[in-house]
């Protein structure tokens, strides 16, 4: 069994040839065995008469056999492990990515029936059936994110500064070690915190916007200070000595030279928290309640934001279960496209900010 | 504007360990001083102690007078900064700032400090320290390019210059070839004869044609074994240290008999 389609090629290679000359397997072979095994698969689940979890794992393990075996007896051992490999790794790369597109897949499907002005226009006030919308919520969700990105930032880059610039020894150990413990803070303590902080502070019964911001900092603190610690210790030292040298002093070398070095990697990272915790549901839902008008002041009572929305549109449906259930649907696509576009920005920041080369 | 050095009695540390020990050399004004010796014998350490960018290291200390035209640079009552700003460094390895173009690496050390300065000014500033750094004919054209695209000799020549454009009295030079082609050396090394005029200069240099070539006095550092102090073992002009030196491991080393 010959791999080779040319006819006036010698069969016994010249034994003066440095490297040794292997027989491989048609470029699209693999990929056709793979297919092969595949449909195998699915016939033999459909005479046993299953379903389709039991189509994709017959047909994984027989496409997955019949590559290796070929590859076994036409390439050799090396290859045919090789060709294992790669099969074993892009199965793996499929599963993960099921979950993924299968999500996109229904949030887009049953989304898009609310996708349209109104949702974006109007709020929930006096609506009890269909029409209404997610206006006072999107508004409340980013006015929050905003205030809580606005403690966070601060504090974490001023911690991560302080932690690679100045910091060393048992304080620099004890704060990165409860930086880490914090990362894995779940979210409902971050809220029951600021809950009990600002009851305490105000009473009973308080309910406001900034208290949710206050449970957010809580979760985004801890990420900004990681990012942002890895980020400036990329910075090269020989920078900071090259300013140190001149005689520029410390603190100067820090904002005029090792943020501007790295403020691509800062802004990525920021932005990264910032989409880590948009979507927060927990700790809104304790602080900062809901209400189906909108509210814009933080500092007055409660907010509506995306998540709660989505929740309770999806627990506390109405007289018409079905527009309820879209718009939480809706709101659910919504904020997905607010953490895509959250990424997206992180690219374009890296990509904007990063030192030029100019070769 | 070039100063003497007189450094007596130098202990340097790393923590607890002892890097250099009993360092006692005066350094002439408006000459260049080359400092040789093998690897990990403390001559960068030492050099590093005379701006005071050896205790930017954590745990790193220093013994001893280091005196600039009669005061002290360890006196109490002396700020590291204003150190720096009065003993210029150019290191081993180009480091021009990627965040700046060419123009704004040369006035790197007037900016981050804040110091106010007119356009033209600051035009003469750049001008004058890209020519005395003889990078001016291949860059006048591309000020406001990044600093980072040019190549390595020209990336070292900008560090200098941007370290000459603070006017200090000292320029301390960390192996400043050692990264670069031989035609960047000898550029370099011409640019220094040029300097010495109005720089005290100190050099590191493993390459001791080098020392030979650029410079005036020469001091040859050595140390006994691993984890023992380095010292200073020979201070001589330089014609002297390389042919007829009073030290026997001097000899040995320059005529590459050591170890």
């Amino acid at each position: 069994m010959s791999t080779d389609t040319r006819p006036a090629a010698p069969a016994p290679v010249p034994p003066s040839r440095p490297v040794r000359v292997e027989r491989r397997l048609p470029r699209l072979a693999p990929l056709g065995l793979y297919l092969a095994g595949l449909a195998l698969g699915a016939g033999v689940s459909a005479l046993t008469g299953s379903g389709l979890a039991s189509t994709v794992v017959y047909g994984v393990v027989l496409g997955t056999l019949a590559v290796y075996l070929a590859a076994r007896s036409v390439e050799g051992r090396r290859k045919a492990t090789d060709r294992l490999v790669t099969c074993l790794v892009t199965t793996a790369f499929a599963l993960a990515m099921v979950p993924l597109v299968s999500l996109v897949w229904t949030v887009l499907g049953n989304g898009l029936a609310r996708f349209d002005a109104t949702f974006f226009t109007n709020s929930m006030f006096r609506v009890v059936g269909e029409g209404g919308g997610a206006y006072h919520a999107i508004l409340g969700t980013l006015v929050i994110t905003a205030l809580a990105t606005a403690i966070s930032v601060p504090i974490g880059l001023m911690t991560a500064v302080y932690l690679v610039e100045y910091a060393t020894g048992r304080l620099k150990r004890a704060i990165t070690f409860f930086v880490d413990v914090m990362t894995g803070i779940p979210s409902i303590v971050a809220g029951l915190f600021a809950f009990a902080l600002f009851t305490l502070l105000f009473g009973n019964d308080v309910r406001l916007g900034v208290m949710g911001a206050v449970a957010l900092s809580v979760l985004m603190i801890p990420v900004v200070v990681r990012s942002c610690e890895e980020v400036l210790k990329l910075v090269p030292n020989e920078l900071r000595e090259a300013s140190l040298a001149l005689g520029v002093p410390k603190w100067r070398t820090i904002v005029k030279v090792v943020l501007p070095t790295a403020i691509a990697g800062l802004g990525t990272g920021v932005t990264l928290a910032v989409a880590r915790v948009v979507g927060e549901t927990a700790p809104l839902l304790v602080t900062v309640g809901l209400i189906t008008g909108t509210n814009l002041d933080p500092f007055d009572g409660r907010m509506a934001t995306l998540p709660v929305f989505a929740y309770y549109q999806l627990t506390q449906p109405g007289t018409d279960t079905q527009a309820f259930l879209d718009r939480a649907w809706t709101a659910a696509l919504v904020l997905i496209i607010l953490v895509m576009a959250l990424n997206v920005v992180a690219r374009l920041i890296s990509r904007l900010l990063a030192p030029k080369t100019g070769r | 504007m070039a100063k003497r050095i007189e450094v007596s009695d130098l202990n340097i540390y790393y923590g607890d360990f002892l890097a250099v020990e009993g360092v006692n050399v005066a350094i002439e004004p408006r000459s260049i001083t080359a400092l040789i010796g093998p690897s990990g014998c403390g001559k960068s350490t030492f050099l590093r102690s005379l701006n005071r960018m050896h205790e930017v290291i954590p745990g790193a200390r220093v013994e001893g007078k280091v005196v600039m035209d009669g005061q002290d640079l360890y006196g109490a009552d002396v700020d590291p900064v204003d150190v720096r700003r009065h003993v210029g460094m150019v290191f081993q390895r180009p480091n021009p700032f990627p965040t700046m173009s060419i123009y704004e690496n040369v006035l790197a050390g007037n900016r981050l400090n804040s110091r106010r300065m007119k356009k033209s000014e600051a035009d003469d500033v750049v001008e004058r320290s890209l020519r005395g750094a003889n990078l001016w004919n291949e860059v006048k054209d591309r000020l406001d390019r990044p600093g980072s695209g040019l190549s390595g000799g020209q990336q070292q020549r900008l560090c200098i210059a941007r370290a000459i454009a603070v006017e200090p009295d000292v320029l301390l030079m960390d192996e400043p070839c050692s990264a670069l082609d031989p035609i960047s050396t000898l550029a370099i090394e011409d640019l220094m004869t040029e300097l010495k005029d109005r720089f005290t200069i100190v050099i590191v240099t493993h390459n001791m044609q080098q020392a030979a070539r650029v410079s005036e006095s020469t001091g040859f550092f050595n140390l006994n074994g691993v984890g023992q102090p380095g010292r200073l073992i020979e201070f001589n002009p330089t014609e002297k240290i390389f042919s007829n030196p009073d030290q026997k491991a001097t000899e040995d080393y320059i005529s590459g008999r050591f170890g």
